[in-house]
Protein backbone atom coordinates (compact mmCIF):
# COMPACT_ATOMS: atom_id res chain seq x y z
CA UNK A 1 0.00 0.00 0.00
CA UNK A 2 3.07 1.90 0.62
CA UNK A 3 3.61 2.28 -3.27
CA UNK A 4 -0.21 3.68 -3.88
CA UNK A 5 0.33 6.05 -1.61
CA UNK A 6 3.70 7.27 -2.81
CA UNK A 7 1.82 7.57 -6.72
CA UNK A 8 -1.18 9.08 -4.87
CA UNK A 9 1.19 11.90 -3.37
CA UNK A 10 2.78 12.35 -7.16
CA UNK A 11 -0.52 13.01 -9.08
CA UNK A 12 -1.73 15.27 -6.14
CA UNK A 13 1.64 17.34 -5.73
CA UNK A 14 1.43 17.40 -10.13
CA UNK A 15 -2.42 18.49 -10.42
CA UNK A 16 -1.32 20.97 -7.81
CA UNK A 17 1.80 22.55 -9.29
CA UNK A 18 -0.82 22.69 -12.55
CA UNK A 19 -3.00 24.69 -10.72
CA UNK A 20 -1.00 26.63 -9.65
CA UNK A 21 0.63 27.68 -12.51
CA UNK A 22 -3.03 28.50 -14.31
CA UNK A 23 -3.37 30.67 -11.53
CA UNK A 24 -0.47 32.46 -11.94
CA UNK A 25 -1.10 32.25 -15.74
CA UNK A 26 -3.99 34.47 -15.07
CA UNK A 27 -2.33 37.46 -14.59
CA UNK A 28 0.89 37.19 -16.08
CA UNK A 29 -0.91 37.05 -19.73
CA UNK A 30 -1.27 39.98 -21.53
CA UNK A 31 -4.89 39.66 -23.32
CA UNK A 32 -7.90 38.01 -22.33
CA UNK A 33 -8.35 35.49 -25.04
CA UNK A 34 -5.37 34.05 -23.91
CA UNK A 35 -5.80 34.05 -19.87
CA UNK A 36 -8.86 31.94 -21.14
CA UNK A 37 -6.47 29.33 -22.39
CA UNK A 38 -4.40 29.49 -18.91
CA UNK A 39 -7.24 29.00 -17.11
CA UNK A 40 -9.25 26.14 -18.77
CA UNK A 41 -6.42 23.85 -19.75
CA UNK A 42 -5.10 23.96 -16.48
CA UNK A 43 -8.11 23.64 -14.20
CA UNK A 44 -8.60 20.58 -16.59
CA UNK A 45 -5.11 18.85 -16.41
CA UNK A 46 -5.49 19.84 -12.33
CA UNK A 47 -9.21 18.17 -11.97
CA UNK A 48 -7.48 15.20 -13.75
CA UNK A 49 -4.72 14.44 -11.54
CA UNK A 50 -6.17 15.49 -8.46
CA UNK A 51 -9.23 13.40 -8.77
CA UNK A 52 -6.96 10.84 -10.36
CA UNK A 53 -4.68 10.87 -7.09
CA UNK A 54 -7.77 10.42 -4.45
CA UNK A 55 -9.20 7.72 -6.73
CA UNK A 56 -6.17 5.33 -6.34
CA UNK A 57 -6.88 6.01 -2.68
CA UNK A 58 -10.11 4.44 -2.17
CA UNK A 59 -11.33 1.05 -2.37
CA UNK A 60 -13.92 0.29 -5.01
CA UNK A 61 -17.05 1.27 -3.34
CA UNK A 62 -19.59 4.09 -3.68
CA UNK A 63 -17.15 6.44 -3.10
CA UNK A 64 -14.53 5.81 -6.40
CA UNK A 65 -18.23 6.00 -8.63
CA UNK A 66 -18.68 9.63 -7.01
CA UNK A 67 -14.83 10.67 -7.89
CA UNK A 68 -15.40 9.28 -11.64
CA UNK A 69 -18.61 10.80 -11.70
CA UNK A 70 -17.57 14.44 -10.52
CA UNK A 71 -14.43 13.56 -13.06
CA UNK A 72 -16.18 13.16 -16.01
CA UNK A 73 -19.01 16.08 -14.87
CA UNK A 74 -15.76 18.45 -14.75
CA UNK A 75 -14.48 17.00 -18.16
CA UNK A 76 -17.66 18.00 -20.30
CA UNK A 77 -18.69 20.90 -18.47
CA UNK A 78 -15.63 23.23 -17.55
CA UNK A 79 -14.29 23.21 -21.11
CA UNK A 80 -17.59 24.14 -21.96
CA UNK A 81 -17.42 26.73 -19.93
CA UNK A 82 -14.90 28.52 -21.19
CA UNK A 83 -15.77 28.03 -24.85
CA UNK A 84 -19.44 29.54 -24.21
CA UNK A 85 -16.44 32.60 -22.38
CA UNK A 86 -14.74 33.35 -25.10
CA UNK A 87 -17.74 33.16 -27.38
CA UNK A 88 -19.39 35.68 -25.57
CA UNK A 89 -16.27 38.01 -25.25
CA UNK A 90 -15.99 37.71 -28.62
CA UNK A 91 -19.76 38.46 -29.47
CA UNK A 92 -19.62 41.41 -27.00
CA UNK A 93 -16.73 42.74 -29.45
CA UNK A 94 -13.62 42.21 -27.49
CA UNK A 95 -10.71 42.55 -29.49
CA UNK A 96 -7.19 40.56 -29.13
CA UNK A 97 -4.12 42.26 -28.46
CA UNK A 98 -3.16 41.69 -32.45
CA UNK A 99 -6.21 43.32 -33.61
CA UNK A 100 -5.68 46.17 -30.99
CA UNK A 101 -2.68 46.60 -32.26
CA UNK A 102 -3.69 46.71 -35.76
CA UNK A 103 -5.87 49.30 -35.49
CA UNK A 104 -3.42 51.50 -33.43
CA UNK A 105 -1.39 51.50 -36.46
CA UNK A 106 -4.22 52.31 -39.12
CA UNK A 107 -5.28 54.80 -37.12
CA UNK A 108 -1.91 56.06 -36.96
CA UNK A 109 -1.45 55.77 -40.51
CA UNK A 110 -4.36 57.44 -41.42
CA UNK A 111 -3.14 60.58 -39.22
CA UNK A 112 0.07 60.98 -40.57
CA UNK A 113 -1.80 60.68 -44.54
CA UNK B 1 -5.16 22.12 11.16
CA UNK B 2 -8.60 22.91 10.68
CA UNK B 3 -8.21 26.08 12.42
CA UNK B 4 -5.88 27.44 9.85
CA UNK B 5 -8.16 26.13 7.12
CA UNK B 6 -10.55 28.57 9.09
CA UNK B 7 -9.15 31.51 9.38
CA UNK B 8 -7.56 31.53 5.67
CA UNK B 9 -11.66 30.96 4.57
CA UNK B 10 -12.81 33.96 7.19
CA UNK B 11 -9.68 36.25 5.69
CA UNK B 12 -10.74 35.67 2.47
CA UNK B 13 -14.48 36.05 3.17
CA UNK B 14 -13.76 39.61 4.52
CA UNK B 15 -11.81 40.51 1.73
CA UNK B 16 -14.63 39.98 -0.63
CA UNK B 17 -16.96 41.19 1.25
CA UNK B 18 -15.15 45.01 1.65
CA UNK B 19 -14.40 44.71 -2.37
CA UNK B 20 -18.51 44.28 -2.67
CA UNK B 21 -18.89 47.22 -0.52
CA UNK B 22 -16.39 49.19 -2.91
CA UNK B 23 -17.64 48.32 -6.33
CA UNK B 24 -19.71 50.21 -8.12
CA UNK B 25 -20.68 47.72 -10.78
CA UNK B 26 -23.81 45.60 -10.13
CA UNK B 27 -22.70 42.78 -12.18
CA UNK B 28 -19.49 42.64 -10.96
CA UNK B 29 -20.97 42.37 -7.52
CA UNK B 30 -23.46 39.51 -8.64
CA UNK B 31 -20.31 37.56 -9.41
CA UNK B 32 -18.14 38.24 -6.07
CA UNK B 33 -21.51 37.45 -4.03
CA UNK B 34 -21.45 33.94 -5.61
CA UNK B 35 -17.61 33.80 -4.55
CA UNK B 36 -19.15 34.57 -1.17
CA UNK B 37 -21.80 32.01 -1.29
CA UNK B 38 -18.84 29.44 -2.23
CA UNK B 39 -17.10 30.23 0.61
CA UNK B 40 -19.78 30.52 3.40
CA UNK B 41 -20.20 26.64 2.33
CA UNK B 42 -16.86 25.90 2.63
CA UNK B 43 -16.92 27.37 6.40
CA UNK B 44 -19.82 25.16 6.71
CA UNK B 45 -17.75 22.01 5.60
CA UNK B 46 -14.50 22.56 7.78
CA UNK B 47 -17.24 23.26 10.57
CA UNK B 48 -18.71 19.55 9.83
CA UNK B 49 -22.09 20.68 9.12
CA UNK B 50 -22.83 18.58 5.58
CA UNK B 51 -26.76 19.62 5.08
CA UNK B 52 -26.00 23.05 5.35
CA UNK B 53 -23.24 23.23 3.60
CA UNK B 54 -25.44 21.21 1.10
CA UNK B 55 -28.03 23.80 0.97
CA UNK B 56 -25.48 26.69 0.70
CA UNK B 57 -24.47 25.67 -2.39
CA UNK B 58 -27.38 24.79 -4.03
CA UNK B 59 -29.50 27.97 -2.84
CA UNK B 60 -26.93 30.54 -2.40
CA UNK B 61 -24.29 30.03 -5.32
CA UNK B 62 -26.68 28.71 -7.97
CA UNK B 63 -30.63 30.01 -7.67
CA UNK B 64 -29.78 33.17 -5.47
CA UNK B 65 -27.33 34.14 -8.74
CA UNK B 66 -29.16 33.02 -11.24
CA UNK B 67 -32.01 35.38 -9.86
CA UNK B 68 -29.91 38.43 -9.25
CA UNK B 69 -28.86 38.67 -12.52
CA UNK B 70 -32.62 38.27 -14.19
CA UNK B 71 -33.08 41.20 -11.68
CA UNK B 72 -30.43 42.81 -13.12
CA UNK B 73 -31.14 41.91 -16.55
CA UNK B 74 -34.36 44.29 -15.67
CA UNK B 75 -32.23 47.15 -13.63
CA UNK B 76 -29.28 49.48 -14.49
CA UNK B 77 -25.83 48.04 -14.35
CA UNK B 78 -24.36 50.85 -12.28
CA UNK B 79 -24.66 51.72 -8.45
CA UNK B 80 -26.15 55.12 -8.14
CA UNK B 81 -23.78 57.51 -6.15
CA UNK B 82 -25.59 58.51 -3.32
CA UNK B 83 -26.10 62.06 -2.48
CA UNK B 84 -25.70 62.29 1.44
CA UNK B 85 -22.81 61.40 3.69
CA UNK B 86 -21.73 58.37 5.15
CA UNK B 87 -20.61 59.38 8.56
CA UNK B 88 -23.69 59.24 10.42
CA UNK B 89 -24.54 55.05 9.19
CA UNK B 90 -20.92 54.68 9.78
CA UNK B 91 -21.39 55.32 13.56
CA UNK B 92 -24.62 53.16 14.04
CA UNK B 93 -23.36 50.36 12.86
CA UNK B 94 -19.97 50.40 14.90
CA UNK B 95 -22.25 51.04 17.86
CA UNK B 96 -24.34 48.08 16.87
CA UNK B 97 -21.54 46.38 16.17
CA UNK B 98 -19.36 47.07 19.61
CA UNK B 99 -22.83 46.21 21.19
CA UNK B 100 -23.49 43.03 19.69
CA UNK B 101 -19.39 41.98 20.15
CA UNK B 102 -19.79 42.66 23.92
CA UNK B 103 -22.61 40.52 24.19
CA UNK B 104 -21.14 38.06 23.10
CA UNK B 105 -18.15 37.99 25.96
CA UNK B 106 -20.84 36.32 27.94
CA UNK B 107 -21.31 33.31 26.22
CA UNK B 108 -19.33 30.07 26.88
CA UNK B 109 -16.45 29.41 24.46
CA UNK B 110 -16.64 28.18 20.71
CA UNK B 111 -16.58 24.08 20.70
CA UNK B 112 -15.91 23.41 24.45
CA UNK B 113 -17.36 20.35 25.26
CA UNK B 114 -19.43 21.84 28.88
CA UNK B 115 -21.20 24.16 26.78
CA UNK B 116 -25.47 23.53 27.81
CA UNK B 117 -26.25 23.09 24.30
CA UNK B 118 -24.06 19.67 24.78
CA UNK B 119 -25.54 18.67 27.97
CA UNK B 120 -29.54 18.00 27.32
CA UNK B 121 -31.07 18.63 23.94
CA UNK B 122 -28.23 17.51 21.69
CA UNK B 123 -27.56 14.16 23.90
CA UNK B 124 -30.82 13.23 24.03
CA UNK B 125 -31.48 13.21 20.44
CA UNK B 126 -28.04 11.59 19.45
CA UNK B 127 -28.79 8.57 22.14
CA UNK B 128 -32.37 7.97 21.44
CA UNK B 129 -32.38 8.67 17.59
CA UNK B 130 -31.30 5.38 16.62
CA UNK B 131 -33.83 3.66 18.99
CA UNK B 132 -36.75 5.89 18.05
CA UNK B 133 -36.74 7.22 14.47
CA UNK B 134 -33.99 4.33 13.26
CA UNK B 135 -32.32 6.80 10.16
CA UNK B 136 -28.49 7.15 10.26
CA UNK B 137 -28.22 10.88 9.12
CA UNK B 138 -29.44 12.58 12.57
CA UNK B 139 -30.08 16.15 10.77
CA UNK B 140 -32.99 14.41 8.85
CA UNK B 141 -34.49 12.90 11.70
CA UNK B 142 -34.52 15.76 13.78
CA UNK B 143 -35.80 18.10 10.87
CA UNK B 144 -38.60 15.69 9.53
CA UNK B 145 -39.82 13.87 12.68
CA UNK B 146 -38.90 15.41 15.84
CA UNK B 147 -39.36 19.12 14.78
CA UNK B 148 -41.50 18.14 11.69
CA UNK B 149 -44.14 20.66 12.67
CA UNK B 150 -40.93 23.72 11.83
CA UNK B 151 -40.54 22.05 8.62
CA UNK B 152 -44.27 21.81 7.83
CA UNK B 153 -44.05 25.56 8.77
CA UNK B 154 -40.83 26.32 6.60
CA UNK B 155 -42.85 24.32 3.28
CA UNK B 156 -45.54 26.91 3.70
CA UNK B 157 -43.17 29.74 3.82
CA UNK B 158 -41.80 28.79 1.09
CA UNK B 159 -45.36 28.10 -0.88
CA UNK B 160 -45.92 31.66 0.18
CA UNK B 161 -43.17 33.29 -1.17
CA UNK B 162 -44.41 31.78 -4.56
CA UNK B 163 -47.52 33.29 -3.66
CA UNK B 164 -46.10 36.81 -3.42
CA UNK B 165 -43.83 36.47 -6.31
CA UNK B 166 -46.45 35.20 -8.86
CA UNK B 167 -49.11 37.75 -7.53
CA UNK B 168 -46.73 40.99 -8.01
CA UNK B 169 -45.22 39.78 -11.36
CA UNK B 170 -47.25 37.36 -12.72
CA UNK B 171 -45.81 35.12 -15.57
CA UNK B 172 -45.71 36.62 -19.53
CA UNK B 173 -46.20 34.72 -22.13
CA UNK B 174 -46.23 35.93 -25.36
CA UNK B 175 -48.26 34.53 -28.60
CA UNK B 176 -46.10 32.04 -30.83
CA UNK B 177 -46.50 34.54 -33.25
CA UNK B 178 -44.04 37.47 -32.00
CA UNK B 179 -41.85 35.19 -30.40
CA UNK B 180 -38.09 36.25 -30.19
CA UNK B 181 -35.08 35.12 -30.39
CA UNK B 182 -35.16 33.56 -27.43
CA UNK B 183 -32.38 31.67 -25.12
CA UNK B 184 -27.95 30.85 -26.45
CA UNK B 185 -29.22 30.56 -30.19
CA UNK B 186 -25.80 30.25 -31.45
CA UNK B 187 -23.95 28.89 -29.06
CA UNK B 188 -24.69 24.79 -30.72
CA UNK B 189 -21.63 23.13 -28.34
CA UNK B 190 -23.80 24.96 -25.36
CA UNK B 191 -26.85 23.24 -27.25
CA UNK B 192 -25.19 19.71 -27.65
CA UNK B 193 -23.57 19.68 -23.92
CA UNK B 194 -26.94 20.81 -22.23
CA UNK B 195 -29.04 17.61 -23.42
CA UNK B 196 -25.96 15.60 -21.92
CA UNK B 197 -25.73 17.63 -18.78
CA UNK B 198 -29.61 17.65 -17.53
CA UNK B 199 -30.64 14.07 -17.59
CA UNK B 200 -27.85 13.78 -15.26
CA UNK B 201 -29.34 16.93 -12.95
CA UNK B 202 -31.93 15.39 -12.80
CA UNK B 203 -30.98 11.76 -12.15
CA UNK B 204 -28.67 13.27 -9.28
CA UNK B 205 -31.87 15.60 -8.00
CA UNK B 206 -33.51 11.94 -7.54
CA UNK B 207 -30.86 10.08 -5.83
CA UNK B 208 -30.31 13.48 -3.42
CA UNK B 209 -33.69 13.04 -2.45
CA UNK B 210 -33.90 9.57 -1.67
CA UNK B 211 -30.67 8.91 -0.09
CA UNK B 212 -31.21 12.25 2.89
CA UNK B 213 -32.23 9.86 4.68
CA UNK B 214 -28.57 8.28 5.11
CA UNK B 215 -26.66 11.08 4.04
CA UNK B 216 -26.30 14.64 3.45
CA UNK B 217 -29.91 15.56 1.12
CA UNK B 218 -33.48 15.01 1.66
CA UNK B 219 -36.23 17.16 0.10
CA UNK B 220 -35.05 20.89 0.47
CA UNK B 221 -31.93 20.16 -1.49
CA UNK B 222 -33.32 18.07 -3.91
CA UNK B 223 -35.77 20.30 -4.69
CA UNK B 224 -33.05 23.10 -5.77
CA UNK B 225 -30.80 20.91 -7.55
CA UNK B 226 -34.18 19.47 -9.86
CA UNK B 227 -35.17 23.49 -10.21
CA UNK B 228 -31.84 23.89 -11.11
CA UNK B 229 -31.64 21.41 -14.18
CA UNK B 230 -34.82 22.65 -15.64
CA UNK B 231 -33.56 26.48 -15.23
CA UNK B 232 -30.50 25.49 -17.35
CA UNK B 233 -32.80 24.23 -19.88
CA UNK B 234 -34.59 27.58 -20.05
CA UNK B 235 -31.30 29.36 -20.10
CA UNK B 236 -29.90 27.49 -23.52
CA UNK B 237 -33.03 26.11 -25.32
CA UNK B 238 -35.34 29.42 -24.28
CA UNK B 239 -38.39 30.46 -22.19
CA UNK B 240 -41.30 29.59 -24.81
CA UNK B 241 -39.89 26.02 -25.39
CA UNK B 242 -39.14 25.49 -21.32
CA UNK B 243 -42.83 26.72 -20.96
CA UNK B 244 -43.96 23.81 -23.26
CA UNK B 245 -41.95 21.33 -20.85
CA UNK B 246 -42.87 22.64 -17.76
CA UNK B 247 -45.77 25.01 -18.29
CA UNK B 248 -46.79 27.22 -15.18
CA UNK B 249 -49.92 25.78 -14.44
CA UNK B 250 -48.20 22.53 -13.78
CA UNK B 251 -46.06 24.52 -11.56
CA UNK B 252 -48.39 25.70 -9.57
CA UNK B 253 -50.51 22.37 -9.25
CA UNK B 254 -47.52 21.48 -8.10
CA UNK B 255 -46.24 23.61 -5.62
CA UNK B 256 -50.01 23.08 -3.77
CA UNK B 257 -50.11 19.31 -4.00
CA UNK B 258 -46.63 19.33 -1.84
CA UNK B 259 -47.74 21.27 0.88
CA UNK B 260 -51.04 19.01 0.87
CA UNK B 261 -49.03 15.67 0.96
CA UNK B 262 -47.61 17.09 3.69
CA UNK B 263 -50.59 18.19 5.52
CA UNK B 264 -52.43 14.76 4.79
CA UNK B 265 -49.57 12.73 6.50
CA UNK B 266 -50.75 14.93 9.75
CA UNK B 267 -54.62 14.33 9.45
CA UNK B 268 -54.35 10.84 8.74
CA UNK B 269 -52.18 10.45 11.75
CA UNK B 270 -54.53 12.17 13.73
CA UNK B 271 -57.74 10.28 12.06
CA UNK B 272 -55.24 7.05 13.24
CA UNK B 273 -55.50 8.43 16.64
CA UNK B 274 -52.73 10.00 17.29
CA UNK B 275 -51.44 13.47 17.36
CA UNK B 276 -50.51 15.81 14.39
CA UNK B 277 -48.07 14.35 12.30
CA UNK B 278 -47.35 11.42 14.74
CA UNK B 279 -45.58 9.31 12.33
CA UNK B 280 -45.65 6.63 15.16
CA UNK B 281 -49.71 6.01 13.97
CA UNK B 282 -48.78 5.51 10.58
CA UNK B 283 -47.85 2.02 10.11
CA UNK B 284 -48.48 -1.24 13.26
CA UNK B 285 -44.79 -1.05 13.56
CA UNK B 286 -44.05 2.66 14.80
CA UNK B 287 -40.16 2.59 13.33
CA UNK B 288 -41.45 1.37 9.99
CA UNK B 289 -44.00 4.35 10.89
CA UNK B 290 -41.39 6.55 11.10
CA UNK B 291 -39.59 5.80 7.74
CA UNK B 292 -43.13 6.38 5.92
CA UNK B 293 -43.66 9.49 7.13
CA UNK B 294 -40.09 10.53 6.44
CA UNK B 295 -40.10 9.23 2.98
CA UNK B 296 -43.82 11.04 2.23
CA UNK B 297 -42.66 14.14 4.25
CA UNK B 298 -39.63 14.46 2.25
CA UNK B 299 -41.31 14.00 -1.18
CA UNK B 300 -43.76 16.53 -0.02
CA UNK B 301 -41.19 19.32 0.66
CA UNK B 302 -39.38 18.54 -2.81
CA UNK B 303 -41.61 18.84 -4.89
CA UNK B 304 -43.19 22.13 -3.26
CA UNK B 305 -39.57 23.37 -3.50
CA UNK B 306 -38.86 22.37 -6.74
CA UNK B 307 -42.36 23.90 -8.52
CA UNK B 308 -41.25 27.29 -6.55
CA UNK B 309 -37.93 28.03 -7.46
CA UNK B 310 -38.95 27.22 -11.17
CA UNK B 311 -42.26 29.79 -11.06
CA UNK B 312 -39.74 32.52 -9.21
CA UNK B 313 -37.69 31.91 -12.43
CA UNK B 314 -40.15 31.99 -14.95
CA UNK B 315 -41.70 35.36 -13.26
CA UNK B 316 -38.24 37.50 -13.22
CA UNK B 317 -37.16 35.69 -16.66
CA UNK B 318 -39.81 36.54 -18.58
CA UNK B 319 -40.51 39.92 -17.20
CA UNK B 320 -36.91 40.10 -18.80
CA UNK B 321 -37.59 39.48 -21.88
CA UNK B 322 -40.37 41.65 -22.32
CA UNK B 323 -38.79 44.56 -21.51
CA UNK B 324 -35.77 43.63 -23.89
CA UNK B 325 -37.87 43.52 -26.20
CA UNK B 326 -38.95 47.11 -26.66
CA UNK C 1 -1.31 10.72 3.77
CA UNK C 2 -2.93 13.49 6.01
CA UNK C 3 0.10 15.98 5.85
CA UNK C 4 0.04 15.78 2.14
CA UNK C 5 -3.49 16.38 2.00
CA UNK C 6 -2.93 19.25 4.35
CA UNK C 7 -0.65 20.87 2.06
CA UNK C 8 -2.77 19.92 -1.30
CA UNK C 9 -5.72 21.72 1.00
CA UNK C 10 -3.30 24.89 1.73
CA UNK C 11 -1.64 25.05 -2.15
CA UNK C 12 -5.49 24.97 -3.38
CA UNK C 13 -6.74 27.85 -0.78
CA UNK C 14 -3.61 29.97 -2.78
CA UNK C 15 -4.69 29.18 -6.08
CA UNK C 16 -8.08 30.32 -4.70
CA UNK C 17 -6.98 33.26 -3.33
CA UNK C 18 -5.08 33.79 -6.27
CA UNK C 19 -8.40 33.71 -8.27
CA UNK C 20 -10.33 35.65 -5.86
CA UNK C 21 -7.58 38.83 -6.77
CA UNK C 22 -8.04 38.49 -10.47
CA UNK C 23 -12.65 38.45 -9.83
CA UNK C 24 -12.20 41.72 -7.67
CA UNK C 25 -9.58 43.92 -9.88
CA UNK C 26 -9.99 42.82 -13.30
CA UNK C 27 -9.85 45.26 -16.48
CA UNK C 28 -12.71 43.51 -18.43
CA UNK C 29 -15.50 41.77 -17.31
CA UNK C 30 -14.82 39.05 -18.93
CA UNK C 31 -12.51 38.40 -16.52
CA UNK C 32 -14.17 38.78 -13.27
CA UNK C 33 -16.33 35.71 -15.11
CA UNK C 34 -13.18 33.50 -15.87
CA UNK C 35 -11.81 34.23 -11.95
CA UNK C 36 -15.15 33.34 -10.61
CA UNK C 37 -14.76 30.18 -13.15
CA UNK C 38 -11.75 29.02 -11.90
CA UNK C 39 -12.76 29.69 -7.94
CA UNK C 40 -16.08 27.20 -8.73
CA UNK C 41 -13.37 24.47 -10.07
CA UNK C 42 -10.77 24.76 -7.83
CA UNK C 43 -14.14 24.44 -4.67
CA UNK C 44 -14.90 21.03 -5.77
CA UNK C 45 -11.16 20.07 -5.91
CA UNK C 46 -11.26 21.55 -2.57
CA UNK C 47 -13.96 19.60 -1.34
CA UNK C 48 -13.14 16.71 -2.25
CA UNK C 49 -9.17 16.54 -1.09
CA UNK C 50 -10.62 18.34 2.53
CA UNK C 51 -13.17 15.23 2.59
CA UNK C 52 -10.71 12.62 2.76
CA UNK C 53 -8.42 14.82 4.86
CA UNK C 54 -11.03 14.85 7.54
CA UNK C 55 -11.97 11.32 6.79
CA UNK C 56 -15.58 11.85 5.83
CA UNK C 57 -16.19 10.67 2.12
CA UNK C 58 -19.78 11.78 2.74
CA UNK C 59 -19.06 15.61 1.18
CA UNK C 60 -17.97 14.04 -2.24
CA UNK C 61 -22.16 14.96 -2.58
CA UNK C 62 -21.19 18.65 -2.05
CA UNK C 63 -18.52 18.28 -4.53
CA UNK C 64 -20.85 17.11 -7.43
CA UNK C 65 -23.23 19.91 -6.16
CA UNK C 66 -21.13 22.52 -6.65
CA UNK C 67 -19.71 21.21 -10.46
CA UNK C 68 -23.37 21.48 -11.07
CA UNK C 69 -23.71 24.70 -9.44
CA UNK C 70 -20.81 26.40 -10.93
CA UNK C 71 -21.67 25.34 -14.68
CA UNK C 72 -25.37 26.56 -14.01
CA UNK C 73 -23.86 29.40 -12.53
CA UNK C 74 -21.47 30.42 -15.88
CA UNK C 75 -24.47 29.68 -18.41
CA UNK C 76 -26.66 32.53 -16.72
CA UNK C 77 -23.91 34.90 -16.58
CA UNK C 78 -23.55 34.53 -20.15
CA UNK C 79 -27.22 34.38 -21.03
CA UNK C 80 -28.20 37.41 -19.17
CA UNK C 81 -24.47 39.23 -20.17
CA UNK C 82 -25.96 38.83 -23.69
CA UNK C 83 -29.47 40.82 -23.03
CA UNK C 84 -27.47 44.12 -20.96
CA UNK C 85 -24.93 46.09 -23.12
CA UNK C 86 -21.65 45.66 -21.64
CA UNK C 87 -20.61 49.03 -19.32
CA UNK C 88 -17.01 49.66 -18.79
Amino acid sequence: MFVLDIISSILLIAGVFFGLSGAVGLFKFPDFFTRVHAASITDSIAAILIIGGLLLQTSFDLNTAKLLFILAFLMITSPTASHALAKSARHGGLLTLAEVKEEKEEKQQEQSH
Amino acid sequence: MAELIDLVLLAMLALTALRIIFLKDLFAIVMLFGIYSFLSALIFINLDAVDVAFTEASVGAGISTVLMLGTLALTGRKEKKSSRSSILPLFVVCVTGAALIYGTLDMPPFGHPDNPIHQHVAPRYIEESPKEVGLPNMVTSVLASYRGFDTFGETVVVFAAAIGVLSLLGIRRRKDKDAPESGLETHHVLHVVAKVIIPLVILFALYVQFHGDFGPGGGFQAGVIGAAAFILYALVFGLPKSFAVVSPKILQLMASFGVLLYASVGLYSMSKGGNFLDYNKLAADPLAGQHYGIIIIELGVGITVFAVMLSIFYAFASQAERSNIQ
Amino acid sequence: MTEIYAAICIAILVVMAIALVRASYAPTVYDRILGVNMFGTKTVLFIAVTGYLMGRPEFLDIAIVYALINFIGMVAVLRFFEYTAPVE
